[in-house]
């Protein structure tokens, strides 16, 4: 193992794997819950939280984790003043918050930082650190995911029926929000902040196709993920290309091909 | 007579206390006023209406006495060990969410197969448990969320505009099985609607709201009142009638629902019938 881990793109694979298992199943609750623009918002954020972990000397995951959240929390509060339009407050905040993360990050001195990696993911230089930080996290995440998911299902059908029958609304949404925020922070070295919402909503759409119910669209979602993370990384090195977008160019075409297949080729999971 | 304020239960029945109370409720939203000092109380085994013009703050009362919205004033009490059905107003599910109905029924509380199949059977749709949710029709998801808020064996049901979204023919149905249900289970009935012909003639009680409570009543005098009238001039109580019932077997005035009752689930009592 020790030895295995010593290779790049073993350690690269490992953790593309790790972060499509858990961006799959939760992506299907951003499809379904139609948060994508919001996922897209809070990772933008998440550079802001790379600025302010450099700045104060702590770990750059954790600090990214409650910065994700903190905007994820902003957002909530924001948009229940209804003052303006959700897709404004979402642009508005997802651009800032991106560009005063890239403003912060250049203004610290001494520091030379691939710009570049953190956008669009840097997934071969990930360490064995890495390798650790990116499986607590998941691990944590698909644990929360696993636990919240039959209110979160109830919550995502009709909230107030799901109130009225007892879930505890604001409990689930701060544990959604604090989900994405997780998943984000594992996924920024992957596939980097503009492109950790792809990771999430396009297996997930890939996946409906097959799936008769919600958890096997969100298993499925972690499989077509995966499969993606291992086909990119291939194609990456086999043409020498950037591995993140080739990630995400590598899902598209699954989410192509899924959809151009006829309907008759399509396998049908039975189970209700 | 004409009531201002709902009566208090007499002296008689058993245990009249009301299933839900709301006492000088007060509703802002966005600097506008919602709801102004309304009273008002759902008894057991009784169908309670609340009727008004769109705007009027119908379903906003509805929120407050489900404990969903906090009343900026006044309280609501609620009956110790009260279960409530919740049918909300029109569903719609995210055709991208597979879910089935079986799954749909069972997103709350789990329950066996033959459970979800006897509760489908008596809202008149046992054909839809294996079908998604997307599939069905106005009138079948009515049905279907019907069967749900009676899972839990509700003592209330609460009903946002039941037959929302379902065509006239089958509105008379749902309003017909909503009916024979409460019969069968003796749970209490709060409605709210703007459909006054087919809602007022179930009713035991009405309660005509326009922010204020204009007036409550039995369906006959709330008809009669002048602010009711002045609200919907067209309408009169004739034609009203579809399916008032005989009141002349005993209910269960607790409001309870009874284990063998539970449900409503022998579906052969050959009510209701589909709609399609």
């Amino acid at each position: 193992m020790e030895g295995l881990l010593d290779d790049f793109l073993v350690r690269a694979l490992l953790a593309g794997l790790m972060v499509a298992a858990v961006a799959g199943p939760l992506g299907a609750f951003v499809v379904w819950r139609r948060m994508a623009y919001f996922g897209d918002t809070v990772s933008h954020s998440a550079l802001l939280g790379v600025a302010l972990g450099v700045l104060l000397g702590l770990n750059l995951n954790l600090m990214v984790t409650l910065v994700c959240v903190a905007i994820a929390i902003l957002l909530v509060l924001l948009q229940r003043r209804q003052e303006l339009a959700a897709d404004t407050l979402l642009g508005i905040l997802a651009h800032s918050a991106l560009s005063l993360g890239i403003v912060a990050i250049t203004f610290i001195e001494g520091l030379r930082v691939d710009l570049m990696a953190y956008l669009f993911g840097d997934i071969l230089a990930v360490g064995t650190g890495d390798l650790l930080s990116i499986a607590i996290g998941g691990a944590v995440a698909l644990l929360l995911l696993v636990l919240l998911w039959r209110p979160l299902l109830a919550l995502t059908v009709h909230e107030e029926l799901a109130q009225v029958e007892g879930v505890p609304v604001l409990l689930v949404r701060l544990g959604l929000m604090l989900l994405i925020a997780l998943v984000i922070a594992a996924a920024m070295q992957v596939v980097g902040v503009l492109l950790i919402t792809a990771l999430m909503i396009i297996p997930a759409a890939s996946a409906r196709r097959f799936a008769s119910t919600p958890e096997q669209m969100a298993i499925l979602a972690a499989v077509i993920g995966m499969l993606a993370v291992g086909a990119g990384l291939w194609g990456s090195f086999q043409y020498d290309t950037p591995t993140g977008p080739t990630i995400v160019v590598a899902a598209m075409l699954g989410f192509i091909l899924v959809h151009l297949l006829p309907g008759r080729l399509i396998p049908h999971f039975g189970g209700r | 007579m004409i009531r201002k304020s709902p009566p208090q239960p007499s002296a008689t029945e058993i245990d009249a206390t009301p299933l839900l109370a709301a006492r000088d409720v007060s509703l802002e939203r966005a600097g506008r006023v919602i709801l102004d000092q309304v009273s008002v109380q759902v008894r057991p085994a009784e169908v309670t209406v609340v009727i008004g013009p769109n705007g009027a703050g119908k379903t906003s009362l509805l929120r407050v006495l489900l404990g969903l919205w906090k009343p900026g004033n006044g309280r609501v009490q609620r009956r110790r060990g009260l279960r409530i059905g919740y049918m909300p107003q029109r569903l719609q599910i995210e055709p991208v969410l597979p879910l089935s109905v079986r799954r749909f029924l069972t997103l709350r509380q789990r329950a066996p197969e033959s459970v979800l199949r006897e509760r489908l059977e008596r809202v008149g749709v046992p054909h839809l448990l294996h079908k998604p949710v997307q599939s069905l029709s106005g009138g079948e998801m009515q049905r279907v969320l019907l069967a749900r808020a009676l899972l839990n064996r509700p003592n209330l049901l609460v009903l946002d505009e039941p037959a929302q979204g379902v065509d006239i023919v089958g509105q008379g149905e749902v309003f017909k099985l909503i009916d024979d249900i409460r019969h069968e289970t003796g749970c209490g009935v709060l409605m709210v609607s703007h459909d006054l012909h087919l809602v007022m003639a179930g009713a035991d009680a009405v309660i005509c709201l326009n922010q204020h409570v204009c007036c409550t009543g039995r369906p006959e005098e709330v008809s009669r009142h002048p602010e009711y009238q002045r609200l919907f001039p067209e309408t009169d109580m004739q034609g009203i009638g579809v399916y008032r019932h005989d009141h002349d077997h005993v209910h269960d005035v607790a409001g309870e629902v009874h284990e063998h009752h539970a449900g409503c689930a022998h579906g052969h009592h050959g009510h209701g019938g589909g709609n399609r």
